[in-house]
């Protein structure tokens, strides 16, 4: 089992509660991959998001970075939402990356992004919302599958490709490409359909609930005809890693009332209730916030569930110090993955 | 859970769901373990949706729009921008549920639910004009609703909002409701929804009946 982390950057705190610059922020995110790398890590996604709060809005661009700075660590978008992208750039962008990390680490996840900023920031309009995602994806799909640099595509959203070379090439051919999902079951037949693995995102609710989705994906996919090789789950959650649970709740909990304060602000959410926050974070609920032997045992437990292949947190958040993300990050590398590995022998 | 015995299968009606996502999946296997008959529908043919449905919602039936259109009660579970694609003639006379909710952050500023201060089921509403409207479900998350279902009179059961201009269709959505496993509180007019749209404090809100009639009633008084 893969464990990893993601990040949409976290923009820090003053004493005062104001927020310190976006530039502090993508240099404590590119930091904190280099860190994770050292440590052992096996994945980082990134992005994308375009807050001020969190600022980790160009994956491409801190992926290429990081792969220039990391040995080992798996790179990746968390997702790229490419319904208002240009498949052809992004395909660019990562293969570009994928050669300077030496080829093989870097991979792309496509996703639709859980709100609609990016519409108005790249100037599409949300009645083409579907379309720009199923005809992105396919171009995206298309490219990478090219068996020769050259590329023909004809679509509607976007200007058609005649036979025009589309470069570089991954260093192995291909780039892994992800669909991200955050529960809905007609993606994960379409991601089962399309050969695709498949990325849930778990924000709220029991995981394990998300069983019935990777049925669905692998029988879709079966059904397809794709090796069940080709068919991967992986899945992202929010967590912390302390030494004990009770700093892992106590360290986690500022950037998450944070946050929810925030999206409470946008979304008409009421006031966050710490009641709801401790209830996520004990099992069966979406959080894995606790010590190491918790979050191992949690995560272990869920592959019973989903049969997944990685594992990865967002632990950054609402402004939480750099150098608890820091030690979050180790304790998961040199902390948690042995356990996991552990509990997944024994079974 | 185990709400709902199977003794209830012959005397429990037929719900149809209109969109099988997140809200739309969830409902359907509260309703099939309450011992209703689910028919779930999509914008696309049945036959594309069936092992969606056997898998995620097995005991239901995938069928075509129309179809799940003649159900005793029917749920619709679209995203709020694609409301004008549930076709307004077949749903004449019924009883539906809009579980919709207008969220400009994830929906985006639409046009239709900006020109007024019309709530987003008074313009649903205003499309289905021939069907009993019902708002309900808007209030609590997908992935809250089988979790937080108890069987009747559990103490501090949690309480789902109902509102509408035709007490008849709230009577037999509130029955509905309850089977699945919620308290039900009258919130009054189709208008009153708003009392529970994002933005208020009910929205997302876990509230018992009681809690949720002093939440609604108070900012009716207030309003
Ligand atoms: N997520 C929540 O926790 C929550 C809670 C309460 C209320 N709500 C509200 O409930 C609504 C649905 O949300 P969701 O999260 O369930 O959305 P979702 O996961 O995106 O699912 C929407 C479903 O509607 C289908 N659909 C689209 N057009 C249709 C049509 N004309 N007839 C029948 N089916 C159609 C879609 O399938 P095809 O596109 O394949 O047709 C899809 O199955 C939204 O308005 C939301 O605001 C959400």
């Amino acid at each position: 089992m893969e464990i990893g982390a993601y990040s949409f950057g976290d923009s820090q705190l003053n004493a005062d509660g104001s927020l310190r610059s976006t530039t502090e922020a993508i240099q404590n995110l590119f930091a904190a991959i280099k860190h994770a790398d050292d440590v052992g890590l096996d994945y980082f996604g990134v992005g994308e998001h375009h807050t001020t709060t969190m600022p980790a809005s160009s994956p491409g661009a801190m992926i290429a970075a990081a792969a220039a700075a990391t040995t080992q660590i798996k790179l990746g978008s968390a997702a790229s939402i490419i319904g208002t992208d240009d498949p052809v750039r992004i395909f660019q962008q990562f293969a570009t990356a994928d050669a300077i990390s030496g080829g093989g680490r870097v991979e792309i996840t496509a996703g639709r992004g859980s709100s609609v900023e990016t519409f108005p920031l790249f100037g599409h309009s949300l009645e083409e919302y579907d379309d720009l995602y199923a005809q992105k994806l396919e171009l995206l799909m298309t490219i990478n599958d090219s068996e020769t640099e050259n590329v023909t595509w004809s679509g509607t959203v976007r200007p058609s490709l005649d036979d025009l070379a589309v470069v570089p090439r991954p260093a192995s051919g291909k780039l892994p490409i992800w669909l991200a999902t955050g529960g809905n079951a007609s993606s994960s037949a379409r991601a089962g359909q399309l050969g695709l693995p498949v990325s849930y995102g778990i924000i709220g609710g029991a995981p394990h609930r998300f069983a019935p989705l990777t049925e669905l994906y692998r029988r879709s996919g079966a059904a397809a005809g794709h090796k069940p090789e080709a068919l991967k789950v992986s899945v992202g959650a929010l967590g912390f890693v302390a030494p004990t649970k009770a700093e892992a709740l106590e360290r986690f909990y500022p950037g998450w009332h944070n946050l929810n304060v925030e999206m409470g602000r946008l979304r008409g959410w009421p006031a966050p209730d710490k009641r709801a926050y401790l209830a996520q974070a004990d099992a069966p609920g979406a959080y894995y916030v606790g010590s190491p032997d918790e979050v191992a045992e949690r995560i272990a437990h869920l592959h019973g569930y989903l049969g997944h292949m990685r594992h990865f947190l967002q632990m950054d958040i609402g402004g939480i110090p750099q150098e608890q993300l820091l030690e979050s990050i180790t304790l998961l590398a040199t902390e948690v993955k042995p356990r996991v590995e552990r509990l997944l022998a024994q079974k | 859970m185990d709400i709902g015995a199977q003794e209830h299968v012959a005397t429990r009606g037929t719900i149809g769901i209109l969109g099988a996502g997140r809200v739309g999946t969830a409902i359907a296997r509260l309703a099939i373990a309450a011992g209703y008959q689910v028919k779930i529908a999509t914008s696309k043919p049945a036959a594309d949706n069936a092992l969606i449905i056997e898998i995620v919602t097995p005991g239901a039936e995938a069928v075509n729009a129309h179809e799940a259109a003649e159900a005793d009660i029917v749920v619709v579970a679209v995203p709020l921008h694609k409301y004008k694609s549930v076709g307004a003639e077949t749903l004449a006379g019924k009883t539906v549920i809009d579980a919709m909710n207008y969220w400009s952050v994830t929906d985006g500023d639409i046009a239709d639910f900006e020109v007024d201060e019309r709530t987003s089921s008074e313009v649903v509403a205003a499309h289905l004009a021939e069907s009993k409207l019902v708002k309900s479900f808007n209030h609590i998350g997908y992935h809250e609703m089988e979790p937080d279902a108890l069987p009747f009179s559990t103490a501090d059961r949690r309480a789902l909002a109902v509102a509408g201009d035709h007490q008849g269709a709230k009577d037999q959505v509130a029955a509905f409701i309850d089977a699945l496993g919620f308290d039900v509180v009258d919130a009054g007019a189709l208008a009153a929804g708003k009392n529970y749209e994002p933005g208020t404090d009910v929205f997302n809100g876990r509230f018992s009946a009681e809690e949720l009639y002093a939440k609604l009633h108070g900012n009716l008084i207030s309003a």
